[in-house]
């Protein structure tokens, strides 16, 4: 049990963790000073989150696992993101487009894992949950004001759209650890969540005055294990103190 | 808030009114709400600890902070990090929110104000330099997490609001 209790906590650590990078590579590189510090603030929210459950994974994990271990240590295959998250800072559209197909999945995810069987993940939520309502305010208010915006800045989040839209079905492929995690009260059922997020989405959508895209759902396998070229490329840049200067501190 | 005294002394209680928040010096860890529970036993003295914001890196410093000012009383100072119940804005004490609008941050407003304020634009927020209320959002985000960043139509001075989080 406490193996797949383990990968579960990987699944709903990793999002946060590769998100929170991506966001962290616009430290200084935001398109205003007050888009940069709250797009950075965001990562810093995430980065907080995945350290309570890299905390809890390591001591359910034991051994010479720690925080830092889970973090800086695995490869690749070893990482259980959905692949929307790996996507890069194209520009400013890509970047709310992908925060805001997140952040309604996560407060979603958060609301129902306040009262898992799990105390531990139920305290984790409830305490990520209240950040994330102001991760969602902020890229909602966003798309709205892009999408509404001038023709141009219309445009740019709608081909946004067409992009990232097909990825966020991954949310709600309900693998096996997911499936036994809900049948234990531990996890949320995502197939009824699947419903609530697309509703939720296509209303916002529809005030941001964007299309929904016709495009199918792309089949990814993020969370299995597999993902794009890009996460590669973000290892290499995430882990590079721990593979250089093993068990290095601050 | 209430913080869950145990078998404590007075000389202890003033140690950790002597812990700033390191962000918003002004303030002390008690005014702050995040001690949740002092506990004495023999010469070890047990503090829970809570986070503001998850991913706050203050809480490390003030952790440090508060062992070595009650260290320095001659316990041996154990701090844990507990996260439920989540801290709440409203775990600032009076004489907090009165030290922090001095210092320049907007206390937080009750929560369907404070959405107003966020989500309407709404004009509530008093200015911390002349008291208008003639202020508007410009980030919801601010020097950090827990901050969103004001200006004064009247006085057109900027200056920070800490939000209200529940």
């Amino acid at each position: 049990m406490n193996d797949k209790l383990y990968k579960y906590l990987l699944m709903l650590g990793d999002n946060s963790m590769i998100l929170g990078h991506r966001l962290s590579e616009l430290c200084g590189h935001g398109p205003s000073l007050e888009t940069d510090i709250a797009l950075t603030n965001i990562s810093l929210d995430l980065f907080g989150q995945v350290r309570n459950i890299f905390q809890y994974a390591a001591k359910l994990k034991g051994a010479n696992t720690t925080e830092d271990s889970i973090a800086f240590l695995r490869t690749a295959r070893q990482h259980h993101n959905c692949i929307l998250l790996e996507q890069p800072n194209t520009d400013f559209a890509h970047v709310i487009i992908r925060q805001y197909l997140f952040d309604a999945f996560q407060k979603l995810q958060l609301e129902n894992l306040c009262e898992s069987a799990d105390d531990q993940i139920a305290a984790i939520a409830a305490k990520s949950l209240k950040e994330t309502n102001y991760h969602v305010r902020f890229s909602a208010e966003w798309c709205k004001r892009l999408g509404a915006g001038t023709s141009e800045s219309n445009q740019k989040m709608q081909e946004a759209l067409n992009h990232l839209y097909p990825f966020s079905f991954e949310f709600f492929e309900q693998n096996e650890i997911e499936s036994e995690m809900y049948s234990k009260g531990i996890g949320p059922d995502l197939n009824r969540l699947k419903d609530i997020y697309f509703s939720q989405v296509k209303t916002l959508l529809s005030t941001a005055e964007l299309n929904i895209p016709d495009s199918p759902a792309r089949h990814t396998k993020g969370k299995s294990g597999i993902h794009s070229e890009y996460l590669g490329y973000i290892l290499s840049d995430f882990q590079y103190m721990q593979r250089v200067y093993p068990n290095m501190q601050w | 808030m209430v913080v869950e005294l145990n078998n404590i002394d007075k000389d202890i209680l003033d140690a950790l009114a002597s812990v700033p928040d390191p962000e918003i010096p002004v303030i002390n860890v008690i005014d702050l709400g995040v001690v949740r529970q002092v506990k004495k036993v023999n010469k070890q003295v047990f503090i829970d600890l809570t986070p503001t914001y998850t991913g706050c890196p203050a809480m490390d410093m003030m952790s440090v902070d508060i062992k070595k000012a009650i260290d320095a009383l001659g316990y041996e100072t154990f701090v844990k990090l507990v996260i439920k119940p989540a801290w709440s804005t409203d775990w600032i004490s009076e004489e907090g929110r009165r030290k922090m609008e001095e210092y320049g941050i907007a206390p937080p407003l009750e929560e369907n104000l404070d959405k107003r304020v966020l989500l309407d634009g709404e004009s509530l927020v008093s200015c911390t330099h002349c008291q208008s209320t003639n202020t508007k959002m410009i980030s919801q985000f601010g020097s950090t997490a827990c901050k969103a960043l004001f200006k004064c139509h009247d006085c057109l001075e900027p200056f920070d609001y800490f939000k209200c989080l529940k």
